[in-house]
């Protein structure tokens, strides 16, 4: 699993990254009431937002941490918006991604990395 | 400003160390340092007050004690409300007007005890507030601001046995009652009032007495401290309106749905600021109102989205909107024309581009439990 300066985790098996966000995201985001995944067929760049997580608060965007085509979204966040909360790292899945160029995943924070990144925020 | 600056320049409330002390998130919000939520949550502080009794600070808003020859006549002139005859112990809500008949702020005005009026305005606006006040009153009236006491609201179902175990008198207090009291040891200001639609009091209390009140209070297994973010939701599902938000310099009372702000007698005699506009509307009607939405698909609506018919036309605009916990579903105040403003009404929000049902719904969206009758 790697990890964004966004708060963003990725899993690549073959060429299909699995995307979230972080537990450290989640529990800053508080209850989360609403997403808004990708569809299917959209392309996105690093960077680009590509889902939204909204709170009783605020909405949030979330970034693409890799370039790619979405091939499926997490359908249980339309009626379960908490299991974001209740699993970030796991069945809070926001989408998958079909990946362009692997090298972007091998370029972000593993998780030694992120966990010395969230220590200096 | 970066965000180090404006650190620098936010003030504080006496209880700031107990909100830290509490895990209390800390974010910029009227000139202060205030917490947004502490380690429960926005969702968890929500519900507990609903329930149980939620305890605030309210510091960061603007207390002054108006005092003159005759202070009540002296404001009314400059509110569209009657004063005149605002009996002691009692308070109204009642709107600042610019010219043109905007709302400069809304607030509270009331007769704790004989030492003139008691007034509280937002926080945002106070300064601006009390400038114009002051040239209004033109020395008539002396405003004595009351930077030195701290103001709490205790909301919920428990609210009031949990403040009357330590404040007796304010068993005594209805709805929109105010009275000056001794509790805590302190000399209070206690109004059984608030802007969650429960049941409650708002509690003015000397700055160095305030730790202790809050901490005193917070003892009660009933009582659980709740931050800006949850204050924000339940006043959204009490269907109350936000200055800053829902109403501002352009909005009137009577578009805003204030209209029981402004006296009868006093349209009539069109004696305030902004009086034609308001006569204008009351008899023709406003261009546009206030209405609440209830979301009936896809992500809560908030403040900035487009409302259109159901043909897809703009319309209006949501000015303030969120996740409604009680409901578990996004409710929003929007202001629209009068034609598009029947409840039951089949409107749509835009949201990130997406045009989703809404339905206009009467307002409080989650019921007022306020005690009128003791």
């Amino acid at each position: 699993m790697r990890f964004t300066k966004d708060h963003e985790w990725v899993v690549l098996e073959g060429d299909v990254a699995t995307i979230g966000i972080t537990a450290f995201a989640a529990e800053q985001l508080g209850d989360v009431v609403f997403v808004e995944t990708p569809e299917v067929g959209k392309v996105f760049t690093a960077g680009d937002a590509f889902a939204v997580v909204e709170s009783v608060k605020a909405a949030s965007d979330v970034y693409a941490p890799i370039s790619g085509e979405v091939v499926g979204a997490n359908s249980v966040l339309g009626d379960a918006p908490e299991t974001v909360n209740a699993d970030p790292e796991n069945g809070g899945w926001f989408a998958k991604l079909k990946v362009a160029d692997s090298a972007q995943f091998d370029a972000l924070m593993d998780r030694t990395a992120y966990e010395a990144f969230l220590a200096t925020q | 400003m970066p965000a180090s600056m404006s650190q620098e320049t936010l003030k504080t409330t006496p209880l700031h160390a107990a909100h830290m002390a509490l895990g209390g998130r800390m974010v910029p919000f009227a000139g202060y340092e205030l917490p947004v939520q502490y380690a429960d949550g926005v969702m968890k502080e929500h519900l507990w007050t609903r329930e149980h009794a939620g305890l605030f600070d309210v510091s960061h808003m603007g207390q002054a004690r108006l005092r003159g020859v005759s202070p009540l006549s002296a404001f009314e002139e400059i509110v569209p409300g009657d004063f005149i005859s605002l009996k002691p112990g009692r308070q109204k809500y009642s709107v600042l007007l610019n010219r043109q008949g905007g709302i400069i702020d809304d607030l509270m005005a009331g007769r704790p005890d004989d030492d003139g009026l008691f007034v509280v305005v937002n926080g945002a606006c106070k300064d601006n507030d009390f400038a114009v006040m002051r040239e209004e009153f033109a020395g008539q009236v002396e405003i004595e601001r009351l930077e030195d006491r701290a103001l709490l609201a205790i909301q919920g179902p428990e609210a009031a046995a949990a403040l009357q175990a330590h404040v007796p008198g304010a068993a005594e207090l209805v709805f929109m009652d105010v009275r000056t009291l001794t509790g805590f040891g302190a000399d209070l200001i206690v109004s059984r009032s608030g802007y969650t639609g429960e049941d409650g009091y708002e509690i003015s209390i000397p700055a160095e007495a305030a730790v202790q009140v809050w901490n005193t209070l917070l003892a009660d297994e009933r009582v659980r401290p709740i931050g800006l973010g949850a204050r924000d939701s339940l006043r959204l599902e009490a269907g109350l309106p936000l200055y800053g938000h829902d109403l501002d310099e352009s909005v009137s009372p009577i578009e805003a749905g204030l209209g029981f702000a402004v006296s009868k007698g006093r349209r009539e005699a069109r004696d305030f600021p902004g009086a034609a506009r308001i006569a204008r509307e009351v008899a023709e009607g406003p261009a546009r109102v206030r209405v609440g939405l209830r979301v009936l698909e896809g992500a809560p609506a908030r403040e900035g989205a487009e409302v259109s018919d159901a043909e897809g036309q703009i319309i209006g605009i949501v000015t303030s909107g969120g996740y409604s916990p009680c409901l578990k579903a996004g409710v929003a105040l929007a202001f629209v024309p009068p034609a598009h403003a029947a409840l039951g009404g089949q409107l749509k929000v835009i949201v990130r581009g997406k045009p989703q049902s809404a339905e206009v719904v009467k307002t409080p969206f989650v019921p007022h439990r306020y005690v009128r009758k003791l």
